[in-house]
């Protein structure tokens, strides 16, 4: 069952041959199937992810969550979806129309579209692997900031513009330091293509989250504060700005934001596994299955890993949302600005001078560190040691500097402000006895 | 290290030279809002997202309470005081009957002075586990709420057994109580008192340390000792200024005058600082539960009472620590069955006067983190 499964892009190939041309067939009709398996796929993970995060959420909360429909509230998504198709599609009186009915589409366009280029696994796995595929995801999501402050604008409301305005600050604040974070990967991976970072991870044998621990917490916490999430969903605050940019937005087009945050976090979490987890590499499986000749169960295979990499840091997601408080709008700029930019720059400047070091012992010692450049930095086992040092020894620099930047800010102050309280015990007065005869009284009653 | 005030509060200066000749925005919060804990409206005067003015309405939940009470018997006004904080429903009840009794010199026995601390002090734990539930949703962090919730249950179902209500219960008569303590009273309140301090901790151990919540709370909402006697504040939002007065400790009613217990005081007054204090009173809320029901006398529950209540013609005030602060009842007799005025002290009103002081220069999400560590309720604030 599951060979004759896996036999059927070849089966389907042959079959599309006898109808089209050949060209058509490469450019034409896979990719369509690709993205059509694509969206299907990715709408029904979103659509599962609400499950899940309900699901989470109820167990760290000592309830049970979604129960009633279906099997343990399985069709609960299903049920949602249907309840919000059939709402009411309201647009507030003074609403700017157009702009307003634009919106979410935009949103869940930008979050959509860059699942083209994310490695899901190797060969049919991808839908078309642009070379600048980095910059691609970096362009294309930033986009997304444009719908929130289009419907924040668009809805007439207060709430809605304030949350549009925290919103696009915030994005285009953490884009800036996502975006540099991505560089000390990049250095070691030598492309921009999504497939070839993954490529040169797997060619390697190795994780650049191994190379990179500092370029990885800043790009996931980036991410987390791109993707408005907690502890940086500030635009959609619920208990300050009751939803933020979608205040008034309610059934099919509040599905859509719903749905292109959940897009978004994907994303995020699909491309943190590429650049820094190794994508669909995982060890022993080349070898097991490729090397055998069983090649579509190496596709499907790797798929399934990236797959369980991007739903383990999806999980950090929910984690993180129901565990911790929600940073104050201010604060949030501070973090952005004064720890995580300083800190991708670090990174970036360690992350070179690690490369220019490994690059310059390689010849003239005699220590042989680089194995090829073929595909990525191949490093040999003393280069990967010597990377992964300069890994450990960017952590601590990262924090050094971080505190010397920051030392008399008043957020890395806080544990000293940290006071306990006293414990008095007050001596005790009278019991509180009224006076029971009329003549004590505080006054005279009226009549 | 600078003052805290000043440290933490942010410019406003800059409005008055603004470049741009931009004008204000005004902000309505509620009377429907998620975080103004019911029908409050703040009136926010913002430049950008920080407040420079504020104003509250209230009134929207309305009943007429005290004119009601003036048209009723004094046992029949009894079950209108639960109603007032419907949070804190038993301490409520509880001023009300020792109003009446004061006034009328009834002695009520010794159990059921017991049993009435008992209950109102897990009704204090009730809640302040509400505030902090509600106080965390505020700041964000949503799972304490329903943790929050896990032991408020565990009392209201204490609640339940006795009173036959969850949260609108009529707690107590007017010389007593309208029944003994059921038959495992003593045994559910020691599991509750014996598996409470675990749970506490675990609440703490995901909020005082808290990064976040430091930096949400610590600084925010500054007031000092002498604004917060100035303006009235009482209970937990005076002590979190550092103010002892405690109405257990200098006027004890019901059997506090057997009880040991300390009070918590804070330092600064801000936010931070009445978490600290709300939290460690309900430790200290478990400790009177504790040694009530090890010492709990045997005995009636109930004195005799005169089948008319006709107090004797003049003015009385009687007031209990009550979670949210002191709860006051002053009343006039004209010596007929009917109060000719009744006045309720509403801690979570008078409090309520402390948040245009202590959110000026702060941002729309302090905003929130005030109202909620002020801990109000709307139904005794507009009665």
């Amino acid at each position: 069952m599951l060979f004759a499964l896996l036999a059927a892009p070849s089966f389907i190939d042959s079959l599309l041959l006898k109808f089209f041309s050949e060209p058509t067939v490469n450019y034409v009709i896979w990719p369509f199937i690709q993205i059509g398996l694509v969206v299907v796929i990715t709408t029904g993970w979103v659509a599962y992810a609400t499950y899940l995060e309900r699901k989470i959420s109820a167990f760290m909360q000592a309830r049970l969550g979604p129960m009633r429909v279906g099997p343990w509230g399985l069709l609960q998504p299903i049920a949602d979806g249907l309840k919000l198709l059939t709402k009411e599609d309201f647009i507030p009186e003074n609403a700017d129309r157009w702009i307003f009915f634009v919106a979410p589409y935009i949103a869940v366009v930008a979050a959509f579209i860059v699942l083209a280029v994310v490695p899901f696994g190797p060969d049919w796995a991808v839908i078309t692997d642009v070379n600048i595929g980095v910059l691609f995801v970096l362009a294309v999501s930033s986009v997304g900031v444009l719908a929130l402050i289009l419907a924040g604008w668009s809805s007439n409301s207060k709430y809605a513009l304030l949350g549009a305005l925290r919103s696009s600050a915030q994005m285009v604040s953490y884009e800036v330091s996502m975006g540099l974070a991505i560089i000390g990967a990049l250095m070691f991976a030598r492309t921009l293509s999504l497939s070839g970072v993954v490529g040169a991870q797997a060619s390697n044998s190795i994780w650049f989250l191994l190379y990179q621990p500092v370029g990885f917490m800043i790009f996931l916490v980036s991410g987390i504060a791109e993707n408005n999430r907690a502890p940086f969903d500030l635009p959609e605050a619920e208990s300050e700005l009751v939803a933020g940019f979608h205040t008034e937005y309610s059934g099919f087009r509040w599905s859509l934001f719903f749905m292109a945050e959940y897009t978004a976090m994907v994303v995020v979490t699909a491309v943190a596994t590429t650049l820094y987890l190794g994508g669909w590499y995982f060890p022993f499986v080349y070898r097991l299955t490729e090397a055998k000749g069983y090649h579509n169960v190496y596709v499907v295979i790797s798929l399934l890993v990236f797959l369980a990499k991007a739903g383990l840091l999806l999980y950090l997601y929910f984690w993180l949302r129901w565990t911790l408080p929600r940073f104050r709008y201010d604060q949030l700029m501070d973090l952005g600005w004064k720890w995580m930019l300083p800190a991708a720059l670090i990174n970036i400047v360690i992350t070179a001078i690690g490369v220019t070091v490994i690059q310059g012992l390689d010849n003239p010692s005699g220590m042989h560190t680089i194995k090829s450049l073929s595909a990525g930095l191949g490093l040999t086992a003393s280069g990967k040691v010597i990377a992964i040092a300069f890994g450990i020894i960017n952590l601590f620099l990262t924090a050094g500097v971080l505190s010397l930047i920051n030392w008399r800010s008043r957020d890395f102050n806080l544990k000293k402000q940290r006071r306990q309280i006293r414990l008095v015990d007050l001596p005790k007065g009278k019991p509180a006895v009224m006076p029971a005869s009329p003549g004590d009284v505080v006054s005279e009653a009226r009549p | 290290m600078k003052d805290v005030r000043t440290m933490h509060q942010v410019e406003i200066a800059t409005t008055k030279n603004a470049l741009l000749d931009a004008p204000e925005m005004t902000l309505n919060m509620g009377p429907q809002h998620p975080s103004t804990h019911g029908v409050l409206r703040v009136v926010l005067k913002l430049d950008g997202e920080t407040v420079i003015d504020l104003d509250c309405d209230v009134g929207y939940l309305h009943r007429g309470m005290e004119k009601i009470a003036e048209n009723r018997t004094y046992t029949m006004i009894a079950p209108y005081w639960d109603r007032l904080d419907y949070i804190a429903a038993v301490s409520n009840g509880l001023v009300w009957v020792e109003t009446v009794e004061q006034m009328i010199g009834l002695d009520v026995p010794r159990r059921a002075h017991y049993i009435r601390t008992i209950l109102t002090e897990l009704n204090r734990i009730a809640s302040h586990l509400l505030w902090l539930g509600t106080h965390a949703l505020d700041i964000g962090a949503v799972t304490i709420l329903l943790w929050a919730f896990r032991e408020r249950e565990e009392i209201l179902k204490i609640f339940e057994r006795q009173f036959g209500a969850r949260l609108t219960c009529h707690a107590w008569r007017i010389g007593g109580m309208p029944n003994d303590a059921y038959d495992d009273f003593a045994s559910d309140v020691k599991r509750f008192v014996d598996n409470f301090p675990k749970r506490l901790d675990e609440y703490e151990t995901v909020l005082s340390e808290n990064r976040i919540w430091l930096s949400r709370t610590v600084g925010i909402g500054v007031i000092s000792g002498e604004e917060a006697i100035a303006i009235g504040l009482s209970g937990p939002s005076l002590r979190g200024s550092g103010v002892a007065w405690d109405i257990r400790k200098a006027r004890p009613y019901a059997a506090y005058a057997d009880m040991d217990f300390d009070v918590p005081l804070g330092e600064n007054g801000d936010t931070y600082d009445r978490y600290l204090v709300r939290m460690e009173e309900m430790r200290q809320s478990r400790r009177i539960v504790k040694q009530a029901i090890d010492n709990l006398p045997d005995g009636p529950v109930n004195a005799k009472v005169p089948k008319l209540i006709k107090p004797p013609v003049g003015d009385y005030y009687h007031s209990i620590e009550g979670p949210k602060g002191e709860i006051g009842c002053y009343l006039v007799s004209d010596g007929t069955q009917q109060p000719w005025r009744v006045r309720v002290r509403p801690p979570s009103f008078i409090n309520l006067q402390a948040l245009k002081q202590m959110s000026i220069g702060h941002l729309v999400a302090d905003v929130v983190a005030i109202i909620g560590t002020l801990d109000i309720v709307l139904g005794e604030i507009d009665r």
